[in-house]
């Protein structure tokens, strides 16, 4: 079968683009290929590990088990993305660092983007429930300690509460 | 001199990690790297008879095919130890790059060059291989029987390696009046590393030689061994070695470097990268080392050992790696941990048609303590004694001296563990109340130190290389042959090198931390919980070499005598009267630019270490049982642990967070199936595989007793493994205390414990009893 190119125009952070993709191509591949977006980690290519994960619209999704040509229209956001245009680091790149929740780093861009989009709801989530949103991860470094706590304190910080832990 | 040392600074590489910027070897690669796939053999055991590849050169995009029948006939070793020079002591070359003789499924038949992955993927599927199939064994003791299947005809009854030792006289020892005997078999499953980036290189040609940027924490050791596997100079190898995603010992071996290597001077040095799948991973990379451990103890009914025997069987897999070492390094431990004068051990490691093992976080140790410490809880029940009471009192006094090793245990670091790890769980109250529970869901709590010693000496080589440099800034730029693994040890090096030299922060240390075997000392990687330990010792020999140089500069400037300056906080001092001289900086750039003596000061070392340090610890668990459910849930735990001064207590913590979730998964959850019938592995995946999530946890509690270690440059010893190794006993220990069940066999699955419970009558069956 020949190869089959289609072209998409997307919005990577920020940035209106427009590439041609083979229609085989997943996210994962055209984000690093095409773009050279090397935060977006490949550990199993079946949606199982969560390494991949970049924001779309707003919600978290393993790239690689999205087609490359369904980015058509949408916004799309990867960790290359989250830092401000000064260099500043948003608060959850912060308290990643701050409560050591990065060993190897090699899970780290799909978890602080998935935090993103629990942070940016704005809703105080039980442990369980944070627990449960931040599940389909996997780290084999830190025992997931560190990371949770960094996402709680930066949504207790958020909500302007203080952090019963703190 | 502990202005960084002690402190829980930030990571060195944590703003690159948190930003995407750090770069793996895959973010390495050139996008115009042509992609290899393995072909992998679909029977345990058997010949290649023919490859056909007819098909498989007709998909575009292809560039190269080679098969088993093409390779070079040289058989090289794997395992990540230093080299001896003695043959003896040289690991065992049992590998080709590819093999016509098929050990087990999954193993390398050919591989496929290609344009693009999906070609590489077509091709591979489009290869039919024929085999001669032979019968296979999977399990040692079976694989050791007369008749068996051979896989390797070196080794006829498959046995690897056996070694023993003996102390005192076993068989008189047990003719004592009055002794009770508790004669049990343990078993612990495959388990795999599962490191989030897969191993993954590329290699290609420059300036004659071939280069290989590989994920991996051994590069000059792969180095040697692409070398000895191509049957080219060693010198002609250069490795490099980015970030990585996380190794756990499986990196800790050569795995497709050499092959990657050869395959790129098939297609005339063109970069070819080999990127292995998730599921390829589980199979072809490395496992850790299923056991079955028979224990037999004689003991007073005061609670002292009269007689002990151990018998260890090491399911090796396929091909050598690490070979013996492991199962020796937990046999080690038997006499080690509960002194006794009358000792019997045997350990074999056995080759079967399963996944090769290799070295994995606790090296042998995580296997052998569930044994040793399920084992000490069933004594205790046999006797009607406290088992913590019982360990207090038989466990390695202080004053300890092994004779092979030298260790000594200088403190009374067990008693000091278990002490903070009662009082946070509240241990003793709680064991009681839970002894005698009735209804369906069942409170327990179990404890289990371990025994491990950092490093390797004195069974093999251990050094370490360091360079600094300083620059025009004064601050310095820092080498070491030990690698950054995701362990946090170049923020260590950091604050180590910042307070041997006298810079005031540890941000003015740079680590290098991609590794090139071109350009960094010559080291041995990161394994064994050495690197803080080993590289403590060249760290603060070179850094005092720089510094000296630099006070020899300093005196140069000021004429005050070298003896009576310092370096503080970055600044050169005056001892005598503290006056300040002049910032480091400023002699710095002198040095650099000065018309009348001007000089790059560097400094570099080697120092050879000629010790080892036992660093121990305990975890204590508490469960929650439902029983009709068989289902075990971790509700509070810790783990204490001595491993000496730390450098950086919030790495430390997280070192120890990630070994005690290693531990309650393989206490209960993880497990690399094989199907009996053909070999082939049945859960080589993350959604069958069952690496425990964020939400398989309660809060992990570490904490620690700091014991300075006097063997070590920095008072510090191993602590990257340890973690891992008391966990699973604890929590076995935990399930004995809700339940009044031993359950001798890891991981405490529902099924196994559905076993468990039918035999022992916690759960009544009707079904399951007819069928009986």
């Amino acid at each position: 079968m020949a190869k089959q190119f289609k072209e998409v125009h997307f919005n990577l952070n920020g940035r209106d683009v427009t590439t041609v993709v083979d229609v085989r191509a997943s996210l994962t591949d055209m984000l690093r290929g095409d773009f050279r977006m090397t935060s977006v980690k490949k550990g199993c290519e079946v949606g199982e590990c969560g390494a991949c994960t970049v924001l779309i619209d707003g919600e978290a999704f393993n790239s690689c088990i999205y087609l490359a040509v369904w980015a058509e229209g949408k916004q799309i956001l990867t960790l290359e993305g989250l830092m401000g245009p000064n260099g500043e680091l948003s608060d959850i790149q912060k308290a990643f660092i701050d409560e050591t929740a990065v060993q190897c780093g090699f899970c780290t861009p799909g978890f602080i983007l998935t935090a993103t989009e629990i942070l940016n709801a704005g809703v105080e989530y039980t442990d369980d429930e944070l627990r449960k949103l931040l599940s389909g991860h996997l780290c084999r470094c830190t025992g997931y300690e560190n990371i949770f706590r960094a996402v709680k304190k930066t949504m207790y910080q958020r909500l302007g509460k203080p952090w019963p832990e703190g | 001199m502990s202005r960084n040392i002690g402190k829980s600074v930030a990571r060195v590489d944590a703003f690159d990690k948190v930003t995407g910027r750090a770069k793996y070897t895959d973010d390495r690669c050139d996008r115009g790297a042509l992609v290899a796939r393995v072909v992998r053999s679909t029977i345990a055991h058997g010949y290649v008879k023919s490859v056909d590849v007819s098909q498989a050169e007709k998909i575009p995009g292809v560039v190269k095919i080679v098969t088993c029948f093409d390779v070079p006939d040289i058989k090289f070793p794997t395992a990540g130890h230093p080299w001896s020079v003695e043959e003896a002591h040289q690991d065992v070359a049992d590998r080709r790059l590819l093999n016509r003789h098929v050990r087990y499924w999954g193993d390398d038949v050919a591989a496929v060059v290609a344009e693009d992955e999906v070609a590489a993927a077509q091709a591979a599927r489009a290869i039919k291989v024929e085999y001669e199939t032979l019968p296979f064994v999977l399990d040692p003791i079976e694989a050791m029987q007369p008749g068996a299947p051979v896989l390797h005809k070196e080794y006829p009854d498959n046995v690897l390696k056996h070694t023993s030792s003996r102390s005192g006289d076993y068989a008189a020892a047990i003719q004592e009046p009055g002794l009770i005997c508790v004669d049990k078999w343990y078993e612990v499953p495959t388990v795999q590393h599962c490191h989030i980036e897969n191993h993954i290189c590329f290699a290609y040609g420059e300036n004659g030689r071939i280069v290989v940027v590989t994920s991996t924490q051994i590069p000059h050791i792969v180095r040697r061994t692409v070398g000895q596997a191509l049957g080219i100079p060693w010198g002609n190898v250069q490795i490099i070695k980015p970030y990585i995603g996380g190794g756990f010992g499986n990196k800790q071996d050569t795995l497709y470097e050499p092959l990657c290597a050869w395959l790129s001077l098939q297609v005339g040095g063109r970069t070819v990268k080999l990127d292995i799948p998730r599921e390829d991973t589980f199979v072809s990379n490395r496992v850790r080392h299923a056991q079955k451990i028979h224990i037999i103890s004689w003991v007073r009914p005061d609670g002292t050992y009269a007689a002990r025997k151990l018998e260890l069987y090491s399911n090796q897999g396929a091909y050598a790696s690490h070979g013996h070492s492991i199962a020796a390094k937990g046999m080690g431990a038997f006499p080690q941990m509960y002194p006794c004068p009358n000792v019997e051990c045997d350990s074999y490691t056995v080759y079967t048609n399963r996944s090769t093992a290799g070295a994995m976080r606790g090296y042998g140790i995580p296997q052998v303590m569930f044994a040793f410490e399920s084992h000490t809880e069933d004594v205790c029940r046999r006797l009607g004694m406290d088992s913590l009471a019982f360990r207090r009192k038989n466990l390695m006094p202080v004053g300890y001296v092994d004779s092979f090793s030298k260790n000594e245990n200088y403190f009374d670091t067990f008693n000091q563990c278990f002490d903070k790890a009662i009082a946070y769980m509240d241990y003793e109250r709680k064991h009681r109340e839970y002894e005698n529970q009735t209804g369906p869901v069942r409170k327990g709590i179990g404890i289990a130190p371990f025994w491990y010693n950092t490093a390797v000496w004195p069974i093999s080589l251990e050094h370490s290389s360091c360079r600094m440099v300083l620059n025009q800034d004064g601050s310095i730029q820092l080498q070491v042959g030990e690698t950054e693994i995701g362990q946090g040890a170049d923020t260590a090096y950091a604050q180590m090198a910042a307070d041997v030299i006298g810079l005031k922060d540890y941000t003015d240390v740079h680590v290098q931390s991609c590794q090139d075997t071109d350009v960094t000392p010559f080291g041995l990687g990161a394994y064994a919980s050495r690197q803080t330990y080993t590289a403590g010792f060249s760290i603060r020999q070179t850094g005092l070499i720089l510094k000296d140089k630099i006070l020899e500069y300093a005196n140069e400037m000021t004429r005050v005598a070298k003896y009576d300056l310092d370096i503080v906080d970055s600044q050169i001092v005056r001892v005598t009267d503290g006056r300040v001289l002049m910032p480091l900086s400023q002699l710095a750039t002198e040095a650099f630019y000065s018309l009348t003596h001007s000089v790059h000061i560097t400094a570099e070392s080697t120092y050879q270490i000629k010790n080892n340090a036992y660093s121990f610890g305990c975890c204590c668990a508490e469960v929650e049982v439902d029983i009709p459910l068989c289902k075990v849930k971790v509700t509070k735990i810790i783990n204490v642990h001595d491993c000496g001064r730390l450098i950086n207590p919030a790495l430390a913590a997280a070192q120890v967070h990630g070994g005690m979730s290693m531990g309650i998964g393989y206490a209960l959850s993880e497990q690399l199936l094989f199907d009996p019938k053909t070999g082939r592995p049945l859960n080589n995946n993350l959604l069958d595989y069952k690496l425990s999530t964020v939400m398989d946890h309660p809060h992990l509690e570490a904490q620690f007793v700091e014991n300075y270690e006097p063997t070590s440059a920095f008072g510090t010893k191993a602590l990257g493994e340890p973690p891992a190794c008391p966990v699973a006993p604890a929590i076995r220990n935990a399930i004995l205390n809700a339940t009044g069940v031993e359950v001798d066999q890891a991981p405490m699955t529902p099924h196994v414990l559905y076993r468990r419970f039918c035999e022992e009558g916690l759960i009544h069956d009707s079904w399951r009893e007819e069928e009986q």
